[in-house]
């Protein structure tokens, strides 16, 4: 199955990709999955302050900055694993350093 | 005849119903077909074992039907492909023929309840689903059954069987027995499943709660399979030890006009000696395992009660330390407020009052009937007749069930009468 693991957290907690480079539980935690051939693909997102919502309602498209959900935590990175089931997606994603001082949302794809 | 017949089949219902649902779900990996297939399959045994006679092995013959039923029904279906390869892979015989008698596909098709049970219990399924789900797949009750006993409609109740299926469905929960690494936590979560369903047919005392009482039974039932399951497991051994230690003393808890009666005006003649003692001797196995656990340590409290002779044979020093125990093992005021009454009858009233106060100013139970009537019960021993008073009251004010309110106003009754 298919699912793709949602990093959610406090903008403002957010480490660079640079501070993501130099973790070394970061890079085992990406290095373990991809050996297990679990890690598909995954990536770091720049902080919601850099986002652009887009709506089209009739003919006008409406562009507005920042991001669409109005939260607290919000998505700060993804990754999409390929595994068999939800148990071993739990174990995959209670791994990711995210998980222990943020929330890690475990969504499965629609099978096609 | 036809009683020996429908006999049989309701046996077998008992017996078989969770066995043959949890294989057919292991070779369709679908929960509805399923469950429709293994009704199907009893539907049809009432007929024709009436007409041939109780097959050798009825397992064996009900999960043959059901899996013919079940390859019948992909073939008509266009999108039962992928379902049917797995099927074929067990399949022998014309699915669309007349089961004899006597025959049936595989000799072994495994048990696979442990499967099941995990499942149903898995911690990403909402609790109450799990409940439903559980006894649903198991033990066979129809959601009508589990509506009333659980005071829902059915309508509620299928939506929450609907929703938990949905859940196993589309989240990717895998259909296994889970590595021993998480074994016993998700052990935990099945006993969890199993000691609630006790409880709610346990606390239903009325006459109209009929439905509800069957649920211990159910409980104690599923308790047994997961023993015969794990019967490594000392935590299983221990939560069907407490249940039987609980449930020998049933018919006691309330009297004849449904008034709640206190453990220490129990007739303890009519408590059940057969359950203590089966209850007693799991408990001990589980024990000599040397792995201690809640379950076991709340056995063992029941098992102080169960085996004295009258309240004041009762090892409450005893008592008091196994709550102790329990209080390290899973933390809750509603055990320190049960420590506390052992405490007040092995060193004291002023002891346990101490407790009690001490869980008051806490406030953690604020809103728990039980806080204020175990005051109320010490300070009326304590021969302090007006502040029991005042806390029989309080506790009034929160309770829940007819039976507890009747108990609660008697004792009420008793610190406000006039003295002779």
């Amino acid at each position: 199955m298919r699912f793709v693991l949602l990093m959610c957290d406090d903008d403002a907690s957010w480490p660079t990709p640079e501070e993501i480079a130099a973790d070394p539980e970061h890079q085992s935690w990406s290095a373990q999955m991809r050996s297990r051939r679990i890690l598909v693909d995954g990536g770091q997102l720049r902080p919601s302050t850099e986002a652009t919502t887009v709506r089209v309602r009739g003919d006008e498209t409406l562009v507005s900055d920042g991001p669409f959900i109005e939260t607290k935590d919000l998505i700060g990175g993804f990754a999409v694993i390929e595994c068999p089931d939800l148990d071993t997606a739990i174990e995959v994603a209670a791994s990711h350093p995210v998980a222990r001082s943020a929330v890690v949302e475990i969504r499965p794809f629609w099978e096609t | 005849m036809t009683d020996e017949i429908q006999a049989a089949v309701a046996a077998a219902f008992q017996d078989e119903w969770g066995q043959v649902v949890a294989t057919l779900i292991k070779l369709t990996g679908d929960w509805d077909l399923a469950e429709e297939c293994t009704q199907d399959a009893f539907a049809v045994a009432v007929d024709r074992w009436r007409r041939d006679g109780v097959p050798r092995r009825p397992g064996a013959w009900l999960t043959t039907t059901a899996r013919r039923r079940a390859t019948d029904r992909l073939r008509r279906d266009a999108v039962g492909a992928a379902k049917l390869r797995l099927l074929a892979a067990s399949a022998r015989g014309d699915p669309s023929a007349e089961l004899a008698n006597d025959e049936v596909d595989s000799d072994e098709y495994g048990d696979h309840r442990l499967e099941l049970i995990f499942t149903c219990c898995h911690p990403t399924i909402p609790f109450e689903g799990r409940v439903a789900l559980t006894l649903r797949t198991l033990t066979g009750l129809s959601t009508a059954e589990i509506a009333r006993a659980f005071l829902v409609s059915e309508s509620t109740m299928a939506q929450r069987l609907v929703r938990a299926k949905r859940r196993i469905r589309e989240a990717g929960l895998p259909y296994v027995v889970p590595p021993a690494a998480d074994l016993p936590e998700r052990t935990a979560a099945v006993l969890g499943v199993l000691y609630l369903v006790f409880n709610e047919g346990y606390g239903a005392t009325s006459g109209a709660d009929l439905v509800r009482r069957e649920l211990s039974a159910e409980a104690i039932r599923l308790a047994r399979l997961v023993v015969h399951l794990m019967p490594g497991e000392p935590e299983c051994l221990g939560l069907l030890a407490l249940m039987l230690l609980h449930d020998a003393r049933r018919t006691t808890r309330v009297d004849r006009t449904g008034m709640l009666v206190p453990l220490d005006e129990q007739r303890r003649a009519d408590w059940d000696a057969a359950k203590i003692d089966e209850g007693v001797h799991l408990l001990d196995t589980a024990l000599k395992l040397g792995r201690p656990g809640p379950y076991q340590v709340q056995a063992a409290i029941s098992a102080c009660h169960a085996t004295a002779a009258d309240v004041t044979d009762t090892d409450w020093s005893q008592i008091a330390v196994l709550y102790e125990r329990l209080a390290t093992l899973a933390p809750s005021p509603v055990v320190e407020l049960n420590r506390a009454v052992a405490v007040a009858m092995a060193d004291g009233i002023p002891a346990g009052l101490e407790l009690v106060e001490a869980l008051e100013r806490d406030g953690a139970l604020a809103g728990y009937h039980l806080l204020p009537a175990t005051h109320a019960d010490l300070l009326r021993r304590a021969n302090r007749p007006a502040e029991a008073a005042t806390y029989y009251r309080r506790a009034l004010d929160l309770v829940g069930t007819e039976a507890e309110r009747r108990y609660l106003q008697r004792r009420l009754a008793e610190v406000t009468a006039p003295s002779p």
